[in-house]
């Protein structure tokens, strides 16, 4: 037992220990006081549910189309308005709480598997922009001199596109497809971390622990991944999690335009876009869809803005 | 202030040459073969000759790339086979319709968004605060193409016979002709010199041309047509400038000097719009700044859902026709244009702050 921990017990003996609050516990206390993080976290903690569980809530296939359904009762009709038993639809008909879409599907169904999707498109495409934007962000702050110059000017030229312009150029050229979409949207959200990350570098490059650490012999890897990195941390975070909400608007709207997820993938600005011209005779169609794109956004735009009040409580006062 | 102006300039000239190498990497990375990405399918063999020969395609790519950028300099853009015509003679007639629709949008945004933000932060915690504080936050979260679409189904189909019904499409009633002013006001003009390119584009921005035409019937025709498409593409903004606002204004509200102001019986307003708001303008001018990206991009959808003939309608159909010459043309442009606005974002905010000029 080394002299440290006997303090402490002895300490604690005469209960004089303090009891230390680790950031993100306080982090996780500061955020359960604002109400509009609490919202965004329950409607979050919702889609992540639905998400993992669609396969066995959707009443249907999210891909099939009713005429493939066996013992099917009646004839299915194509882009029918919701059927709700509980709501007066006739009992004899098959419930479709959200209606049949455009190729006799069930969209709630289909929306349900959404969930899923649009979860996969901003996890996977902010966490390919952290990974690359911290690599370049931290090479660049730490080494400075031209290597920070070159990357820092390629990020400029890269915010110098309307990112949804740049993303829909990259898309045409490497052709339709959600990988694609999800490529060029990872690409043109690098330089947002990468301006986050060097400029924690360069605020914490010349403390004196980090000169500690090089007089103690620490190779560069871990004085940039132990010492200086870990102050990016925060910023990361908050940046990422509004990072997700854009990431899947600018998903929708590549979806929707064509060039992201094709059919029958049931993505919901691909639903959206696919019966965007029956939004007079068929609403539902349109209406449902937009607004689980916009809950899910909703959501980490929520959180996110939570985030950053309670990892900068100096804000707190402002918004 | 010059010498900050200047450089500033020369600042982005690096980058216009980054996005110029960019646009012509993203040009190169067509899959096949360049000369029928560009021109179709169906182009035969002497005219693709004759097209690589051109461009310099058989040349070294360093070489190739000074072909791009010296064909990019004189405003020579291509053919488009998509729409038959050269690219830059097809920007003229479009751009004016993006730029209009932008426009009313960044108006309909600051006219909103900075009373709204104004408001919030004076009665901070009441309910318009609040009320402000959720229509922000669920504004920057709806997609632009789905709040068109509502809009339209709402404006035009459920309020329909109603005072408030408004067209879901197009930019003018059918049946109403425009004549560019220049003709109603008898100037005589040769097509081609730039005074007649800077009045044609002008005159192509129906309201404008309403206005100096004193036709009074196209202005509201065109303003009752701009109206749904403004309001969807002017959310986004509007959210981000109203709580930028506000919270600009929070922070210039608990100032001493305000407590001052309050002190000497000042009246309320005059402390609010003189002494705060005064000195919240900074920040404002920066996320002026950064919507214009969004509008840019929110422009494409929204001339879709709208079916307005502006540069992102076209930009749509040119990715369905699989025209690359014009989404290579148009991308390059309208970056161009962006590094344009934020130079001029920029030096607005070195007016507005001394302290940045003298950096």
């Amino acid at each position: 037992m080394s002299q440290e921990v006997q303090v402490i017990q002895s300490l604690d003996a005469e209960g004089l220990a303090l009891n230390s609050v680790s950031l993100w516990n306080l982090t996780w206390h500061r955020l359960l006081r604002r109400k509009s993080a609490i919202i965004g976290m329950v409607i979050l903690g919702i889609l992540v549910v639905i998400a993992l569980t669609a396969q066995w809530i959707a009443p249907y296939s999210p891909t099939r189309s009713m005429l493939d359904v066996k013992d099917y009762p009646v004839r299915p009709e194509k882009r029918q308005s919701p059927c709700i038993h509980a709501f007066g639809c006739p009992k004899d008909k098959p419930q479709h709480i959200m209606g049949l879409d455009g190729n006799i599907r069930d969209e709630f169904s289909r929306i349900l598997y959404g969930a899923r999707l649009s979860l996969i498109v901003g996890l996977s495409t902010v966490s390919f922009a952290i990974v690359i934007g911290t690599v370049l962000g931290a090479l660049g702050g730490y080494f400075g001199g031209w290597i920070d110059n070159l990357i820092m000017r390629i990020m400029d030229v890269l915010l110098a596109f309307p990112s949804l312009l740049l993303a829909i150029a990259i898309v045409t050229v490497l052709g339709p497809g959600l990988q694609n979409a999800l490529l060029a949207i990872g690409i043109v959200s690098i330089p947002a971390y990468a301006r986050v990350v060097r400029a924690s570098v360069l605020s914490v490059r010349e403390m004196e622990y980090v000169s500690a650490t090089r007089a103690l012999g620490g190779d560069t890897l871990q004085i940039l991944f132990r010492r200086i990195l870990p102050n990016a941390l925060t910023p990361l975070i908050v940046q990422g999690t509004l990072g997700i909400a854009t990431a899947i608007l600018d998903a929708a709207a590549l979806s929707f335009l064509g060039l992201g997820a094709q059919p029958p993938t049931p993505e919901w600005g691909a639903m959206l876009g696919a019966e965007r011209n029956q939004v007079f005779t068929a609403p539902h169609l349109v209406f449902l869809p937009g607004i689980a794109i916009a809950l899910t956004v909703l959501s980490f735009n929520l959180l996110g803005d939570g985030l950053r009040d309670a990892l900068d409580p100096r804000l707190a006062h402002i918004s | 202030m010059t010498t900050y102006i200047l450089r500033r300039i020369l600042l982005s000239i690096p980058v216009l040459f980054g996005i110029l190498f960019a646009t012509f990497a993203l040009g190169r990375l067509i899959p096949g073969d360049p000369c029928r990405a560009i021109l179709g399918e169906k182009a035969t063999d002497i005219v693709c000759n004759e097209f690589i020969h051109r461009h310099g395609l058989d040349k070294p790519i360093l070489v190739q790339f000074g072909y791009y950028a010296n064909e990019i300099a004189h405003g020579d853009f291509g053919r488009s086979f998509r729409f038959s015509k050269p690219v830059d003679e097809l920007l003229m007639e479009r751009l004016p319709i993006t730029v209009e629709l932008s426009l009313a949008a960044l108006f309909v945004s600051i006219l909103v968004g900075i009373p709204l933000g104004v408001i919030s932060a004076v009665r901070h915690n009441s309910w318009v605060d609040v009320l402000t504080m959720l229509w922000a936050n669920t504004g920057v979260s709806m997609p632009v193409f789905w709040l068109g679409l509502m809009l339209a189904y709402i404006f035009a189909l459920a309020l329909k016979d109603t005072p408030f019904q408004l067209p879901p499409s197009g930019r003018l009633s059918p049946g109403l002709i425009t004549v560019p002013f220049y003709e109603i006001w008898g100037l005589e003009l040769t097509q081609g010199t730039t005074t007649f390119t800077i009045l044609n584009f002008l005159s192509r921005m129906n309201i404008l041309n309403g206005l100096l035409s004193s036709n009074f019937a196209l202005v509201k025709d065109a303003l009752v047509h701009l109206i749904l498409p403004a309001l969807a593409l002017g959310t986004i903004p509007m959210a981000l400038i109203a709580r930028m606002t506000r919270s600009a204004m929070l922070e210039v509200l608990g100032q001493d000097y305000i407590r001052t102001a309050r002190a000497k019986g000042l009246r309320q307003r005059v402390v609010v719009m003189k002494h705060a708001f005064s000195n919240a303008q900074l920040p404002l001018v920066t996320v002026i700044g950064l919507s214009l990206g969004s509008l840019l991009g929110g422009a494409v959808l929204t001339e879709t859902v709208f079916n307005l003939s502006g540069v992102g309608r076209i930009l749509y159909e040119a990715i369905t026709a699989r025209d690359y010459g014009i989404v290579q043309a148009f991308t390059v442009v309208i970056a161009i244009f962006f590094v344009i606005l934020n130079l001029i974002v920029d030096i607005s905010y070195a007016y507005l702050d001394p302290r940045i000029r003298l950096e």
